[in-house]
């Protein structure tokens, strides 16, 4: 077993769902609704599921983004879900984060240097030589021109701009990154790019990884761990290759065939499952998945299946695990 | 499924399309040849910037017009120049005779008009409800028992209901289906899905596709699948047209495309992506990044990026060749197999 670097334990994430003339809390959102996780050192984590499954806001809570409403987030021991603001700055330097749209993250008024350079002034005290050679470095690593760092970001592809958001989450040394999907507003080409980037650099700095995605392919390629998310829980969790090979909770399968297979040699043999993803503001009694699944019993409508461990490393929420073929 | 031999619905003839920007020309299609047949589905590939969707728009007129301009070319639709037509005579083409699904439904659908209205507006305008004396309020009626129709043919859940929704009050996919049932109101015999199911999840995705290739066959549709997903491609497609950079490098039967890829850009588009199926510990890349359309590079788009260039893809233009049946590829590696 190797050393735990976070344990997520009973995490929850509510959001006041505001509504009529005085914009009053009329609901609550529940985006994370009791997640227990453990994510070892060195390994790529894979969070998969469909929009509004959770994933984001259980990146968000990780790195400090967002105040969880209950349960721990332990970092070496060390609760980071009740931090003050100057105790988490502590933390952040372990932890850091790549955000989905390169557009969006950097700042257009910043030179790259400032951009790459921001998490290690803020943390360090350098003089200004240090900190050029020091972003100079972190732009070799991550496949840039020493150059670039006198240019703005809107000189760049996309595919550039996500490398400069990487190299600034390296910039202070952490030693766990949160993806937050970094691949999706890119072209396959240049995806493919940014994944090899990373799996370099994963390997030469030893990092951790949480890799947060839609795309199974992606999170498959990536991944030596997976977490398959639905409104708010995990459903499965388990080793990327017992996953692929014996998936045990239905949505799980139907994730699985619901992907267009580039080979045209596989063909599907169940189609598509019906019915739309519900309102995490007013997930289904019991299972949450009951409605649309193709094997769901009486009791699934009432009660919710507990996360069971069924082959060592292997977890499952379903009362009828591997039932579905 | 193709079959040799169905006549030909909509062919392209050298279509070139420059967007006139302060900027300089954008050349965004460089005289592209297409064929579409009766019943099939064409994929259309290619990443960000290749000219897929300014194919698409080009198609039915859509191009904004300044800065866009179909320079040259001609599009054949059963045999009639569809860039001959007036404003007006093109109106009767779009919807009618082809349709279009757009990527984004929250942006095509009127936010101010319930899905009813603006199915119905449809059906009004084309005039598809030919019949006896139909005025005003029977003819409404009619339309109203026609669009309950459509989303019913959609798969829409509760369509009656639907009709006197917003579309603000639909999920993604709802919206889709809304939008297609919009687009084979008046039995077009091409419909172009423009990156139909991109923004929406998986699970859901799958219900539009398999939608999609139920419509075909009941209809008899022939569909343009715009998309940059080869895995879409792979499982609805009966041929595919890769693009790069404005120009389209190769096309063929989908199973020959993946099986026999022959254009460099194809083999390593084919292989930069992660599947589910076989485990890579590295994916190959394409080096360097699509190319800038202001001033593209010389000869054939991809030389600079292309792994097997030689000296000739920097002066010449390949053009689109036949190397293999109904298999062609516009590369100067493939020069002496040309069926004579």
């Amino acid at each position: 077993m190797r050393e735990k670097l976070l344990e997520i334990q009973d995490l929850r994430k509510y959001f006041p769902k505001r509504g009529g003339a005085l914009r009053k809390s009329k609901q609550q959102v529940y985006a994370v609704d009791g997640v227990t996780l453990t994510i070892e050192k060195g390994e790529c984590l894979g969070v998969v599921g469909e929009s509004g499954c959770g994933k984001t806001t259980l990146g968000r809570c990780v790195t400090g983004l967002e105040r969880p409403t209950g349960g721990t987030i332990r970092h070496r021991g060390v609760d980071i879900a009740g931090l003050s603001g100057r105790q988490m700055k502590k933390v952040r330097s372990k932890i850091q984060v790549v955000f989905q749209d390169p557009y969006a993250s950097l700042n257009p008024r910043w030179l790259v240097k400032d951009i790459i350079a921001e998490p290690y002034v803020v943390n360090q005290h350098r003089t200004r030589e240090e900190v050029r050679d020091q972003v100079a470095s972190l732009l070799d690593m991550v496949g840039l021109d020493e150059d670039h760092m006198y240019r703005f970001p809107h000189e760049f592809s996309g595919g550039q701009r996500q490398r400069i958001a990487i190299a600034r989450a390296l910039s202070i040394s952490p030693e766990f990154i949160v993806l937050d999907e970094p691949t999706s507003s890119l072209d396959v080409s240049v995806q493919a790019q940014i994944l090899n980037l990373l799996k370099d650099l994963q390997a030469k700095l030893d990092l951790t990884y949480m890799f947060i995605s839609h795309n199974l392919s992606v999170i498959k390629h990536m991944a030596s761990r997976i977490a398959v998310m639905y409104l708010g829980r995990i459903v499965e969790l388990g080793s990327t290759e017992e996953l692929f090979q014996n998936p045990l909770h239905p949505y799980t399968k139907v994730l699985f065939d619901s992907v267009p297979s580039p080979d045209t040699t596989v063909m599907h043999k169940r189609g598509p499952v019906m019915g739309d993803i519900p309102d995490p503001a007013n997930p289904p009694e019991g299972c949450h998945f009951n409605p649309r699944c193709p094997i769901a019993i009486d009791k699934c409508k009432t009660a919710y299946p507990e996360l069971i461990e069924h082959s060592p490393g292997h977890f499952a929420a379903c009362f009828r695990p591997g039932e579905y073929s | 499924m193709f079959t040799v031999g169905q006549p030909s619905l909509l062919t392209v003839r050298n279509l070139r399309v420059n967007f006139y920007t302060y900027r300089g020309v954008v050349k965004a299609l460089d005289g592209i040849d297409l064929e579409i047949v009766q019943g099939e589905t064409l994929g259309l590939v290619g990443e960000t910037g290749s000219g897929k969707s300014v194919t698409a728009l080009s198609l039915i007129r859509l191009i904004p017009d300044p800065p866009g301009k179909i320079d040259d070319g001609e599009i054949l639709l059963q045999g009639e120049n569809l860039l001959q037509k007036s404003e007006s005579e093109m109106r009767k083409v779009r919807g009618a005779r082809i349709a279009m699904v757009f990527q984004d439904p929250s942006t095509f659908l009127n936010p101010v008009l319930t899905i009813g209205e603006q199915i119905i507006e449809t059906l009004l305008v084309h005039d598809v409800l030919r019949g006896p004396n139909l005025k005003g309020k029977a003819l409404r009626l009619k339309a109203r028992e026609k669009a309950v129709q459509l989303l019913k043919q959609v798969r829409m859940p509760d369509p009656a209901g639907t009709l006197r929704k917003y579309p603000d009050e639909l999920s993604g996919g709802m919206r889709q289906r809304a939008m297609i049932a919009m687009a084979v109101a008046c039995h077009p015999d091409l419909l172009i899905a423009d990156e139909p199911t991109t923004a929406l999840d998986v699970t859901i995705q799958a219900q539009i596709l398999e939608l999609l290739n139920d419509l075909k066959k009941q209809e008899g549709l022939s569909v343009l699948m715009i998309t940059h997903d080869l895995g879409i491609v792979a499982e609805t497609c009966d041929r595919v047209a890769v693009m790069y950079g404005g120009n389209i490098v190769e096309v063929g039967p989908t199973s020959r495309i993946f099986e026999n890829p022959l254009h460099p850009y194809t083999k390593a588009l084919l292989n930069s992506i992660p599947r589910m199926s076989t485990h890579l510990e590295r994916l190959d890349s394409i080096k360097g990044t699509v190319p800038n359309l202001i001033s593209p590079p010389s000869g054939c788009r991809f030389h600079p990026r292309c792994p097997m260039a030689m000296d000739v893809c920097q002066m010449n233009k390949p053009v689109l060749e036949e190397v293999e049946e109904r298999h062609s590829v516009a590369c100067f590696l493939y020069p002496e197999k040309k069926p004579t």
